[in-house]
């Protein structure tokens, strides 16, 4: 770092670096918050994550440039898409609002909150600026870890506290012990047969011999999609994929290449039952 | 370029990440903008760590992101508990004390 220069204002690579990036960053993190589905939000804000890690080294907190790469968006982002991979089935806000206009008001608050931080900036007397060079002279993480274990030891040491506590409590919320006995093959059928809903197992899903997707519904006899066939979490996602039309009309382009075939003249189209039954 | 851009970029980030706390009502989203409100503060910390020309901005940091990943492990915890029991990541069903 050439402390002499970054003593009062930053190189032009530097500020070209920062409009470019802090585009990206401030992107990033509107998109987190606008975006629909929980999964989209975590990734933008993985971006903006890299972005300000970017930032920590262009402002030479090397050490902290890694950490956050490494706990942040490799550990802390990725805890956050298992819990969406767990949790966000129906991931997708309701757009009903509770509190009546609470969407706007939101904004609003956001806003002035926005305007009175950045005027507070603004008229703040920011005049000192040394640069890190100097603090950095000795390495970043030789500097780091001699204010870590001298000034700082204290507050050290409780972090490891707070983590063991975390861990600890992290487990007592998640573990869940069992309070009855699992029931037996032989007690789920009683149930089955009591309620008497669903008897046999629930049908496969696919349309025999042409879909065995497990996202593509089983068709009725009447051509209609069996909702039953799908999985309940691909039912809940939205995930269902519907062919029963692309059956029916696959069903009148064979019998269309058979009547040619046998040289009929165009039959109207109620006949294509008749076709059905002939073919069987 | 003022390094003070940083600052202002900072103040941006958490502005954002403010709103979508009061606006979102998905549990996971609200949380992950707590996350960028968190990280903006650590970029106004090393913003001030570098004007100041010495370390102690870059150790807060280093400490907030300590604390950010306790408080990530406990929240998601909360959160996966939570739609255990009420089958929903919506903070707005989370109303069992209301009257």
């Amino acid at each position: 770092m050439t402390g002499q220069l970054a003593a009062y204002s930053t190189s032009t690579g530097e500020a070209f670096q920062f409009w470019v990036l802090g585009t990206v960053a401030v992107i990033g993190a509107l998109c987190t918050v606008f975006m629909r589905r929980a999964v989209h939000s975590a990734l933008c804000l993985a971006g903006t994550m890299i972005v300000l890690a970017v930032f920590y080294l262009a402002n030479g907190a090397y050490f902290l440039g890694v950490v956050q790469i490494v706990v942040y968006t490799g550990a802390i982002m990725m805890l956050f898409l298992f819990v969406v991979m767990l949790v966000g089935v129906t991931a997708a806000d309701s757009l009903k609002e509770t509190i009546k206009g609470q969407r706007w008001l939101a904004l609003l608050c956001g806003l002035g909150f926005g305007v009175l931080l950045i005027g507070g900036i603004g008229n703040a007397s920011l005049s000192e600026f040394n640069g890190i060079g100097e603090a950095n002279a000795g390495g970043n993480v030789e500097g780091l870890a001699a204010l870590l274990f001298t000034r700082y030891v204290f507050a050290f040491e409780i972090t490891g506290a707070l983590l063991i506590t975390a861990a600890v409590g992290a487990m007592v919320l998640t573990h869940r012990e069992r309070t009855e006995r699992a029931r037996t093959q032989r007690e789920l059928a009683e149930q089955r047969v009591r309620e008497g809903r669903q008897l046999p197992p629930l049908p496969a899903p696919g349309v025999y011999a042409r879909h065995n997707a497990v996202d593509i519904a089983g068709l009725l006899p009447d051509g209609t999609p069996s909702e039953l066939t799908v999985s309940k979490t691909l039912r809940e996602r939205g995930q269902m994929r519907d062919v029963s039309q692309e059956a029916i009309n696959d069903l009148r382009a064979m019998e269309q290449r058979s009547q040619e075939r046998l040289e009929r003249t165009a039959i109207d189209a109620p006949t294509f039952k008749r076709a059905e039954e002939a073919s069987k | 370029m003022n390094p003070v851009n940083y600052l202002y970029l900072a103040a941006l980030l958490f502005t954002i990440g403010a709103t979508g706390v009061l606006i979102r009502r998905n549990a996971i989203v609200v949380f992950m903008c707590v996350e960028l409100m968190l990280n903006a503060c650590n970029l106004a910390f090393v913003a001030f760590s570098r004007m100041h020309g010495n370390l102690d901005g870059q150790i807060i940091a280093f400490f907030t992101m300590v604390v950010a990943a306790a408080e990530v492990v406990v929240g998601l915890a909360i959160i996966v508990s939570l739609f255990r029991s009420r089958h929903s990541a919506s903070v707005d069903d989370a109303s069992l004390m209301k009257l």
